[in-house]
């Protein structure tokens, strides 16, 4: 099967916007689902809706076995070790304020440096800057060039035995600016530093094998790799995770309890307290496997062919500036019009059907950078087609015409 | 001074937009208001003026004169500006309790409700709240006034 063939899968693609066929553009925000994700879902509470690890009854095993089943899909998504290296959250989000409320609070102290870069989405920011102001410790920042790429040189230069944390952000949502980590991360262990990837936009994109990157955490949502909402993957060293302090207390995360103390869970377990998002989980398998049969080299392939097609034609219409041109990107295109704000971009686009994503992305320091308010972002995902990316430039003239 | 009442206004923009039979000629219209209202001087712009929404922000300013109220506003996406051209047309020159009791129906009906609804990222809701607090800041004022006498 062909990959647009694969387009036939995702029935929202068939919808209407304002009496237009839909052009998603905006999967750098959420991707759409292929069918055999909504039917999970909806096979999950026809079938056999029962609260997991505890029941002894058939429901109950049948979901606890589909919910561990997903785990073992992530763990070969992303080349993890062990199985228990998998722990579910809300999404890479709640990830790294996972990381930052156990491994941080333990590990980080007076006077400890954090290392993020420049082109860091607000969670993973602020997760640290409550984290250092809590601790006194200072937050060091990795400059950006023109470009939209990460100055290495510079982030060698933050190292010291000061630097506890380097946490960075793999693919740049704002620019698609794939970043060196395997660099990154070689470079902090050298000083004994410890590496958190936020992989929200690089999981859907490319390969990840935490085992070769040698990343200590890595964080990615469920919901931009053709999965459900509400549920997203938190990898951590085995070692670094036996030996953090836990995040929530309740249900599901503990042993033993008495009034007088409480005897944690082995993990996984230790860090999923209460009843975790179990038809999501599930759901999030069929997404996985999704991606895995389609096959990540293929989906790059023509997600590469979409982003160059767009960039050539992008770059012909007059008064449009592109932002992010790395050598090395993920198909994501960011860009500005002279004397035009993005909003009123966004708005005439969306009357012609087509969603693209407008604003500061949640990264306005990297906005600060560049000097701009913010951008318009078409992102690109497999079910995509250069015919889409025609209505995109039409639409665009159009606009223009409109607001000038 | 000789000033329409709002419902009147409301129901010659609604008026107006019956006219257009299609989204290119409404925003045309929109885009045109917002270009035409007139530029808000610098020294108004100042943070205490500004709403401040999560892509464009709006900056207004009010006076209250001979009972009535002024509005003046200014924001960095024309087709928001447009939408605060339509308020300020509908809005300014009236009393504290015009403002403060008009619905703004007008909106729903030339079907630009969705750009209300986006809260977070233009801050127009944001704005009329401000315009409808002025209004009740002045009309305090006023009653003070009316106590004194």
């Amino acid at each position: 099967m062909g990959i647009l063939d694969l387009r036939q899968q995702f029935p929202i693609l068939n919808r209407m916007v304002k009496g237009k066929p839909l052009v998603y553009f905006d999967n750098a925000a959420t991707s759409q689902k292929p069918q055999v994700v909504i039917d999970a879902l909806t096979h999950y509470y026809t079938h056999y809706n029962a609260n997991i690890h505890r029941g002894i009854h058939t429901l109950a095993e049948e979901a606890t076995m589909a919910y561990e089943a997903t785990r073992r899909t992530a763990q070969e998504f992303i080349g993890a070790l062990h199985e228990e290296e998998i722990i579910f959250t809300r999404g890479t989000t709640e990830g790294v304020n996972l990381v930052a409320y156990t491994w941080g609070r333990q590990n980080i102290g007076t006077g400890d440096e954090i290392i993020i870069s420049g082109m860091e989405h607000h969670s993973n920011i602020v997760p640290w800057q409550i984290l250092c102001e809590e601790k006194g410790a200072v937050l060091k920042v990795i400059p950006v060039n023109d470009d939209g790429e990460l100055l290495i040189d510079a982030y060698k230069a933050l190292l010291s035995n000061k630097t506890k944390l380097v946490s960075v952000v793999h693919v740049s949502n704002s620019l698609g600016t794939v970043n060196p980590v395997k660099e990154i991360i070689l470079a902090a262990h050298q000083v004994g530093a410890k590496v958190l990837i936020d992989g929200a936009q690089s999981a859907v994109h490319l390969d990840i094998d935490v085992q070769e990157m040698d990343c200590d955490f890595f964080a990615f949502s469920g919901h931009k790799v053709y999965g459900p909402t509400g549920v997203g993957v938190l990898y951590g060293k085995k070692e670094l995770l036996e030996a953090m302090p836990v995040f929530q207390g309740g249900g599901e995360m503990i042993k033993e309890v008495t009034f007088e103390k409480t005897i944690y869970n082995d993990l996984p377990y230790k860090y999923e307290a209460g009843t975790p998002n179990i038809a999501d989980t599930i759901a999030l398998n069929a997404a996985l496997d999704f991606i895995k049969e389609t096959g990540k080299p293929a989906i790059r392939a023509h997600e590469e062919e979409l982003l160059a097609y767009a960039t050539a034609q992008l770059q012909a219409i007059p008064g449009l500036t592109i932002i992010g041109n790395a050598k090395e990107k993920v198909s994501l295109v960011s860009f500005i019009i002279k004397n035009i704000h993005p909003q009123d971009v966004g708005v005439l686009l969306d009357n012609q059907g087509i969603a693209v994503r407008t604003g500061h992305h949640c990264t306005q320091p990297l906005m600060a950078r560049f000097g701009i308010p913010g951008t318009i972002r078409a992102s690109f995902a497999l079910y995509n087609q250069k015919e889409e990316i025609d209505a995109l430039i039409t639409g665009l003239n159009k606009t223009i015409k409109m607001l000038s | 001074m000789n000033i329409k009442p709002i419902l009147e206004i409301e129901k010659e923009i609604i008026e107006d937009f019956a006219l257009f039979d299609s989204w290119e000629d409404k925003y045309e219209y929109i885009i045109d208001m917002g270009k035409k209202l007139p530029v808000l001087e610098d020294e108004h712009k100042l943070d205490e003026n500004k709403i401040k929404g999560c892509q464009s922000t709006v900056w207004l300013v009010a006076s209250y004169n001979d009972g009535r109220v002024f509005f003046k506003a200014d924001s960095d996406a024309v087709i928001v500006k447009g939408l605060i051209s339509m308020l300020i047309k509908v809005l300014s020159g009236h009393t504290p309790t015009e403002i403060i009791d008009a619905r703004l129906d007008f909106i729903g009906e030339i079907g630009m409700m969705t750009h209300l609804a986006q809260t977070r990222s233009n801050g127009l809701l944001s704005m009329i709240k401000q315009m409808k607090n002025y209004a009740i800041a002045f009309q305090a004022i006023g009653s003070q006034k009316t106590d004194h006498k």
